[in-house]
């Protein structure tokens, strides 16, 4: 099998059909609500095409292309934990009779689910995702089950968004691995068609099942200046030298404060973050009272009642949550599963209300970073007249 | 039997302190002892006395009112019992009862303000001793009132 | 995970507020020990899961012990069990009060409220051996005479000469006749050789914060002290992410922890 191959665009039905054929759920792009977002697919045509999306802090538009790339457009506010992740599990249900009960776990699903169009920032979200839930001292049965059960199909960004930096946190614009085939869109001229590199045997035998031929050199060429090219187009770029102690030595900076000021809490951000996993359970039961249910459900540090403990909240104010969900992500992450937890994706900066840029806070943090001795506090001697804010 | 010397020497609170100083407060020490449940001050009292415990435990306690008498804090052995007989107007605020039997040197207050004032020396010895113990009362008040092991609402 | 099934043998009140809970698993087969500063989530049926140090003796594997103190929907209804009912199990989870470390060495247990309840299986396990460890002291402090957790074993453990145990409340009616003050201000009245002795501290973390401040003044080492931490739990295996501290998970990192490891993370509020 040579390492790369042509798919035309004609033939991508064919290649939704295969994977349908083999049992799996197609999950892909589509626009909805004015929206890029994840859902089932039923043929290309459910797929974006000729769409693409405008992003800047606190702004997303879809705007027409002038073409009918199927993938020309960058990342939406889903991301694939929808699926792998689910926003709802049910974890068992239990039934009383006097005063017993038995539990009853839910059985792992036996799901297939292809996933269409993965961009490289969502392959090393995955893996992220994967270290939390497989690789601890505790594995999640369910996700594995999920995780086991789907294919992935990647694509590689034409271009790069105005809030994307995937390339400062080494996690794109090219898919290097962890899917079973990766795409590449191509349009020139009247030609439309993806160069194709199948990452596992799995991807192999899918393309076996569609028409394809070997690439030539200069379809590999060019599909390597669409790489390089939108590696260059990041809209954002973020320094992550030392960022774990840069953070931990920062946590009292007051940049915390003027975040907070801005900050509304509202979540956003953790519901877009492909990475943020955290969850909370909700006990039920039905009016009966004798069948109870546990559910687990997203939940999102920036709650108010995240960190309830004894009548009261360990981080009550914004500032400590918002400093919380940063440095988790950016640096704790580092300690706990031994690689940062951003990918670069933007997606936080996008869908944040008032546009607080995640990059900007750690610029703004490292340029007046509290180890430097004349950004360290002054001891006050109630004299001083101008605050060296 | 031990010479009143030799105890307020060994008392922990005067440790340390230099023997012309010791001499000057035995002029005004004497033996005392409380029988378990004798109040060995009272509140509005004049305070012309303080206590170092030699051997027991006494309560410093206050009457709340509906809530009863209360005890504040316990004194034990080795420790130092009242400091109104240094400030104005020399009455003492709580109540100080003897829990079990208590053994204790008591320090004529009164006659001792007199030496303090015609030997500044001897004053700021006493002074040191005493400024650290209200230190450490003070702290463990604040602790105290702090009621961390109540869940806050 | 799923809870395992347990049945209540015997619910016993401590204090007004406070019961002791004692359980024993439908199935034994199969569980894994618990050993002393680890926890459990409990359920009660239809109502919720709360994490609860075990508070039993590591030396009996057969019966489960949970002292709960009465504060939200779970434990209120924890509280109102009876003999025969049915709670659900998941655990034991966490780090262990560091026994191995104590061997041979002096020990002093500085517990504050419901916090002497995942210290007492440290306190029984001492007792079952005592020859394997040096001079041990317990310290106490409760907000009143009513609030004493465990009355009846306080008195046994005070009675016995090998055995150092001293009690004080923050306030009393006149007719206490124990100490009345912060317990810190008992640290001086025990005796242990700051070179050898190993600490382990339990309470509100305030109160934990003076105690290790006091043990330093007497020269014990941030080393040598160990404390064990509480925060919002939902899941008690790492994935839920509410229980962080930094980047200690305190379900698994935890709740025991050695005091130099987190001193730093204790200093920043909220975090």
């Amino acid at each position: 099998m040579p390492a790369h191959s042509i798919l035309r665009r004609e033939h991508f039905d064919q290649f939704l059909d295969a994977l349908k054929n083999r049992g799996y759920q197609v999950i892909g792009p589509t626009v909805r609500d004015g929206a890029i977002v994840y859902d089932e697919l039923n043929a290309a045509h459910d797929l974006p095409v000729g769409w693409t999306d405008e992003q800047e802090g606190g702004t997303y538009r879809l705007k027409r292309r002038n073409d009918a790339a199927l993938f020309g457009y960058v990342v939406g506010p889903q991301s694939w934990k929808k699926f792998l992740h689910p926003p709802a599990v049910r974890l068992w249900q239990a039934d009383r009779s006097g005063k017993t009960f038995q539990i009853e776990e839910e059985k792992r699903a036996a799901s297939k689910m292809a996933f269409i169009g993965v961009r490289a920032c969502e392959l090393h979200a995955i893996a992220i995702q994967d270290k939390v839930f497989l690789d601890g001292s505790f594995v999640d049965p369910l996700y594995k089950a999920r995780r086991e059960g789907a294919l992935i199909v990647a694509v590689n960004c034409g271009q790069a968004g105005n809030t994307c930096f995937c390339a400062s946190m080494d996690a794109g614009p090219k898919a290097e691995s962890g899917f079973d085939l990766a795409l590449t869109e191509i349009l020139e001229g009247a030609e439309h068609y993806f160069v194709v590199e199948a990452g596992t045997p799995l991807g192999t035998e899918i393309l076996l099942q569609v028409p394809h031929h070997p690439a030539g050199e200069a379809q590999v060429e060019k599909a390597g200046e669409i790489h390089s090219r939108t590696a260059q187009q990041m809209g954002r770029t973020m320094d992550t030298t030392e960022i774990k102690g840069l953070l931990y030595a920062n946590l009292e900076h007051s940049r915390w404060d003027n975040v907070a000021s801005r900050c509304l809490a509202c979540s956003n951000c953790t519901m877009v973050c492909p990475t943020c996993f955290c969850t909370t359970v909700e006990d039920v039961t039905d009016l009966s009272g004798d069948h109870a249910e546990r559910w687990q459900k997203w939940d999102s540090c920036f709650t108010m009642d995240f960190s309830y403990i004894h009548g009261g909240s360990i981080r009550s104010s914004t500032k400590s949550r918002y400093r919380q969900w940063m440095t988790h992500k950016l640096a704790s992450w580092f300690d706990q599963f031994g690689s940062s937890g951003c990918v670069g994706c933007g997606r936080c900066i996008t869908w944040c209300p008032v546009a607080i840029d995640i990059t900007e806070e750690v610029r703004e943090i490292r340029a007046t970073d509290l180890r430097t001795k004349s950004n360290a506090k002054e001891p006050d001697d109630g004299n001083t007249g101008t605050n060296p804010r | 039997m031990e010479t009143l010397e030799r105890i307020l020497a060994e008392h922990p609170f005067l440790r340390d302190m230099e023997k012309r100083y010791l001499d000057l407060l035995v002029g005004c020490a004497s033996n005392v002892r409380f029988d378990a449940g004798e109040f060995i001050f009272r509140e509005g009292q004049e305070a012309d006395q303080f206590y170092l415990v030699r051997h027991g435990v006494v309560a410093v306690e206050v009457f709340a009112g509906p809530s009863g008498q209360i005890t504040i804090t316990t004194i034990g052995e080795g420790e130092a019992l009242g400091w109104s007989w240094l400030f104005p107007p020399y009455r003492w605020k709580f109540d100080a009862r003897a829990v079990e039997q208590t053994r204790a040197i008591a320090i004529d207050g009164k006659c001792l303000r007199t030496k303090c004032e015609a030997d500044h020396d001897l004053g700021y010895e006493l002074l040191k001793r005493f400024a650290h113990m209200v230190e450490q009362r003070l702290d463990a008040t604040r602790l105290q009132l702090l009621n961390v092991y109540e869940t806050h609402t | 995970m799923a809870p395992s099934p347990f049945v209540v043998q015997r619910l016993r009140r401590e204090t007004h507020d406070t019961f002791t809970l004692e359980l024993r698993p439908v199935n034994p087969a199969g569980r894994s020990p618990f050993v002393a500063g680890q926890f459990n989530m409990l359920y009660v049926f239809g109502v919720g899961e709360v994490p609860m140090s075990i508070t039993g003796d590591p030396g009996d594997q057969e019966t489960m012990v949970h002292t709960t103190r009465s504060v939200g929907a779970v434990t209120s209804a924890v509280c109102r069990l009876k003999r025969g009912d049915m709670v659900g199990i998941r655990g034991p989870f966490g780090s262990s009060w560091p026994m191995e470390e104590a061997a041979g060495k002096d020990v002093i247990i500085v517990a504050g409220g419901v916090g002497l309840a995942p210290l007492r299986p440290v306190v029984y396990q001492i007792l079952s051996d005592r020859m394997k460890y040096g001079q041990v002291s317990l310290i106490y402090g409760s907000r009143a005479p009513a609030d004493i957790l465990y009355q009846k074993e306080l008195e046994q453990w005070r009675s016995r000469l090998d055995f150092r145990t001293e009690v004080a409340v923050d306030r009393a009616p006149a007719a206490w006749r124990g100490s009345v003050g912060v317990v810190t201000a008992l640290i001086p009245k025990v005796s242990f050789d700051p070179q050898r002795v190993v600490a382990m501290v339990c309470g509100p973390e305030v109160m934990m914060r003076f105690v290790v401040r006091e043990l330093e003044a007497r020269g014990v080492g941030r080393k040598q002290v160990y404390v064990s931490m509480e925060r919002n739990m939902k899941c008690a295996v790492g994935f839920c992410g509410h229980c962080q501290l930094g980047p200690q998970f305190i379900c698994k990192q935890g709740p025991v922890f050695r005091y130099d490891r987190i001193a730093p993370l204790l200093r920043i509020r909220e975090l």
